[in-house]
């Protein structure tokens, strides 16, 4: 099985985004030069949008961020269907990630705020009352066990032997 | 007591591991990173795990039948029938503790007091001295970097004596990294023509080659009847410590290895099985995309590890299977194990000399790539740094004279 290129380099990244483009062209038997314009090409065909981070938010010192998913139903809009509201809601600064969804609910809205009154106050001020929105459920997240393929805490899970044949 | 006068001279005369003696210094070594792990760093994916809590959760705590559950042993002959184009049936497959005691079997059951068994070197630590408790005498058939530690005809028959009873082929091979293809099974298979000599092939690492797919020599026309194949779970699905293999072979040969079988180990522990169904039905399920995935992910490691010894002067002939490569450290002046000690103390990296796997393989350090990425950095970092403080002292030497 031949996978492209661009799959392979945005698998790796995709591991540890931090892995440079040199390390990236040795582990493809490529070139630095080919490597770092795939990327440019990524980028520029926004393919690549942004190199980001996961943070265990139980042992940050600062205060933690409060995060809850959202259910909201709609009614589409004529000639534009979802993508109008999903777009009114995508704007928002509080909203981290916004999916259309299959199944009894419109959309899944997923809202980050410092507090649970601002997350509240976000939901009843601002999303329920768009135009189009018929109804929201909001689901507060308690703890995160595993997030982007990561279980929490990640320690050293290596529990193999130093040496083995 | 005098044990010496008690025990077996046939173990007391066996040198232990010399892997072993490595270990116990890098075990006790702070921040030591190694490189001599020979097992997958993946965890066995979580629906194999979860089918073994199923079993133990359904009271599956019973021994199975010598040869292993049924359901099992017709899907490891459905995989190597779809997989490597092997046709055996359930009769011809024994479950085993491990491909190890397969090879254990084997030895057992073929070799006679004074036959020999052609190995090839390097290879694995275990084949020698499976042959010699068997009674046998191992015989080494020196492979090359040259020619990709592959083992040819022409080295094969001029040691090929009436004694000599079996042969073992290990391929995707451990420390080298070699791989044989099927051109290269045939023309081996020349050196067999007119004898009765046996091919056991302990085929292990077969899914982890990089190159195509990996040959089985009981595929090959006419060689059927004189293989006996002997795989496991352990490298392909990562289930190292599970400790579940098997051995596909004639049922003249079966039957004998099955007969030392039951008498010693009865049978595989029954959780294992259980979990070795679920990784073989959910790898037809998915046309074995965990393992692809697994292969991918070496496959990366392995172009990194070869590039970064080959910039350091360590030469390093391109290794198509297994997780191993396998560098040439001669220019360092270093018999293996002066390197490998050297290495550990002063920069606290840990390999596996090559000499631990036979003569042939001195001169050359055994490094898995069954690690992170940011492991395997790190300790090309600290082996470079090593190889470049070498070099500057040797400079340094020559001024003086």
């Amino acid at each position: 099985m031949n996978r492209s290129f661009a799959a392979e380099i945005l698998d790796i990244l995709a591991q540890d985004s931090r892995t440079s483009a040199a390390i990236i062209a040795q582990m493809l038997n490529s070139t630095e030069e080919a490597v770092l314009a795939e990327i440019a090409r990524m980028e520029k065909e926004n393919i690549l949008l942004r190199y980001t981070t996961i943070v265990n938010e139980e042992l940050t010192e600062d205060k933690e961020t409060i995060h809850a998913l959202i259910e909201v139903k709609v009614t589409p809009q004529y000639l534009q269907g979802y993508d109008a509201i999903a777009d009114m809601i995508s704007r928002y600064p509080e909203v981290r990630a916004c999916y259309l969804m299959s199944g009894a609910y419109d959309f899944m809205v997923l809202v980050d705020g410092p507090t649970l009154r601002d997350v509240s106050r976000f939901v009843t001020e601002k999303l329920s009352v768009l135009n189009g929105v018929t109804s929201t459920g909001t689901h507060f997240v308690l703890k995160k066990y595993k997030d982007n393929h990561v279980v929490m805490p990640k320690g050293s899970d290596d529990r193999r032997q130093v040496i083995t044949p | 007591m005098n044990y010496d006068r008690i025990l077996n001279p046939a173990v007391t005369s066996m040198p232990p591991s010399g892997i072993r003696k490595f270990f116990d210094i890098a075990a006790e070594m702070e921040d030591c990173i190694s490189l001599g792990v020979g097992e997958p760093d993946f965890v066995t994916p979580w629906d194999i795990r979860e089918a073994a809590i199923k079993s133990l959760k359904d009271g599956m705590t019973c021994y199975t039948g010598n040869a292993g559950l049924p359901e099992l042993r017709d899907l490891i002959c459905r995989y190597y029938k779809e997989r490597f184009g092997v046709f055996y049936t359930r009769a011809e497959c024994l479950v085993t503790v491990g491909a190890s005691e397969a090879i254990d079997l084997a030895m057992r059951a073929l070799v006679s007091p004074g036959d020999e068994v052609l190995i090839p070197a390097p290879s694995y630590v275990s084949y020698m001295p499976c042959v010699t408790l068997a009674g046998g005498v191992p015989v080494a058939v020196p492979t090359t970097s040259a020619n990709g530690f592959k083992m040819t005809a022409e080295a094969v028959k001029p040691l090929i004596t009436p004694r000599t009873k079996a042969i073992i082929l290990t391929y995707p091979n451990n420390p080298t990294g070699g791989i044989m293809t099927r051109e290269d099974l045939l023309a081996l298979s020349k050196a067999f023509e007119g004898t009765d000599i046996i091919v056991v092939t302990d085929e292990i690492y077969a899914e982890l080659t990089y190159s195509g797919t990996h040959a089985s020599f009981g595929a090959l026309p006419g060689m059927w009847d004189r293989t006996v194949t002997i795989s496991g779970f352990s490298k392909a699905f990562a289930m190292t410590g599970w400790r579940l293999g098997y051995a596909l072979a004639p049922e003249p040969i079966l039957d004998q290895m099955l007969k030392i079988h039951q008498f010693t180990m009865l049978c595989a522990p029954i959780m294992a099985q259980y979990a070795g169904i679920e990784a073989l039905k959910n790898g037809f399920d998915t046309n074995f995309e965990e393992v692809r995935k697994m292969r991918r992910e070496y496959n990366r490691r392995r172009n990194y590890l070869v590039r970064q010894f080959n910039s350091m002067g360590l030469t390093c002939f391109e290794p198509f299977g297994a997780f191993y490569v396998f560098p040439c450290i001669r220019s360092t002046g270093l018999t293996s194990e002066e390197f490998c000690n050297e290495l550990l103390y002063g920069k606290r990296v840990a390999v596996v000399p090559g000499g631990a796997f036979g003569d042939t393989g001195e001169g050359f350090i055994r490094c898995s790539y069954a690690y992170s990425m940011d492991h395997l950095i790190e300790a090309c970092r600290r082996i470079s740094e090593f190889i470049a403080e070498r070099h500057a002292k040797s400079e340094d030497y020559v001024h003086v004279i």
